[in-house]
């Protein structure tokens, strides 16, 4: 089986974040490790920096991982999470700037066939283009 | 001048203390324009750095502030962890690995605002925490040395975040409202000028 860039799906709401990942799985099949955290660490509404961390980890691929995130403070938490990594994996994980649900089925359907982290990446933020 | 452990615990137990206390404050200004989590954020991040206090005291300042700055981006579950997180492990990497602190204080602290502006992408003026730590840093320049710095800090704090009010925020959460935001204090703001000057009221109890 071909590596294929994993995707991780990061929502202040575990709940949307469950639930985007299941439309992901649904949608492309589980040849895409997909991976989801949401929720503060008392489990209220928020992101968590060190589950961002362990969600990363879980969809990791060769090919690098693409997080999608819904509001600011998941971005900002995202990025402090790739900047946390081993030095080796920090350069194979981008936040892509596209909205969640849509972007999180683009992005694994690109993946899917076996597309590179840039491809998937800019495949995902064409949602965003104007 | 030099901190020993139980001046450096102190301060940060200080900070920490009234930054916990104004929770209800910040979330009360955080519910009016943004999402009304940020006091409880502040409050979880600072009791989990309340925790670890005796650790952070025992090591040298660099580390002691890194382990801070780590402690707010593993426990505020907010933007604002890694805003704050990496202003402290910024201004940890410029300190040196002894209880020394620097003549230089405008350039350790200025390392902190660098990393807050490149991480949240932002810059003075759009209604955020920078809007009171740049005018922090304007006076730690300008005043260095002089007798009356740290009431000159205090007082630069207490204006600076009165003046996000007539501000239209343009970053984070706030500028979803656009002219809306404008006659409310920035959350973000308020926090700093609580840290600002808790560790002013420390370090005039220390002298």
């Amino acid at each position: 089986m071909t590596e294929t860039v994993g995707i991780v799906i990061v929502s202040h709401s575990r709940d949307i974040a469950k639930g985007t990942a299941d439309m992901v799985r649904q949608m492309v099949g589980s040849e895409v490790k997909v991976a989801f955290c949401g929720g503060n660490p008392d489990g209220g509404l928020g992101t968590t920096v060190s589950l961002i961390i362990d969600a990363i980890n879980d969809a990791w691929s060769a090919k690098g991982v693409a997080i999608l995130v819904d509001l600011g403070g998941a971005e900002t938490n995202s990025e402090m999470a790739v900047e946390m990594l081993e030095p080796a994996r920090r350069d194979l994980v981008v936040v892509c700037n596209a909205p969640i649900v849509e972007g999180a089925v683009m992005a694994a359907t690109e993946a899917a066939g076996g597309s590179s982290l840039a491809q998937v990446k800019a495949v995902a933020e064409e949602l965003s283009a104007d | 001048m030099s901190l020993q452990p139980d001046t450096f615990k102190s301060l940060v137990k200080v900070a920490a203390e009234r930054v916990i206390a104004s929770a209800p404050e910040l979330t009360s200004l955080d519910q009016a324009i943004g999402d009304g989590d940020h006091g409880i954020n502040m409050k979880r991040g600072f009791e989990a750095v309340l925790g670890k206090l005796d650790a952070i005291s025992a090591q040298p300042l660099d580390e002691a502030l890194k382990m801070i700055g780590k402690t707010l981006v593993m426990t505020v579950g907010g933007a604002s962890g890694p805003l704050y997180g990496s202003f402290f492990l910024a201004a940890g990497e410029a300190l040196s690995h002894d209880r020394q602190l620097p003549d230089d204080l405008a350039n350790v602290f200025g390392c902190g605002v660098n990393a807050v502006s490149a991480r949240g992408r932002s810059q003075a003026g759009e209604k955020t925490m920078l809007d009171v730590l740049i005018p922090v840093l304007e006076t730690l320049k300008t005043a260095a040395g002089q007798a009356d710095l740290i009431a000159r800090v205090r007082i630069t704090a207490a204006e600076a975040v009165e003046r996000t009010a007539p501000m239209q925020a343009t970053k984070g959460r706030a500028s979803f409202l656009g002219p809306r935001s404008i006659g409310h204090i920035d959350p973000g703001a308020r926090s700093s000028c609580v840290l600002v000057q808790a560790v002013c009221a420390s370090l005039e109890g220390q002298e």
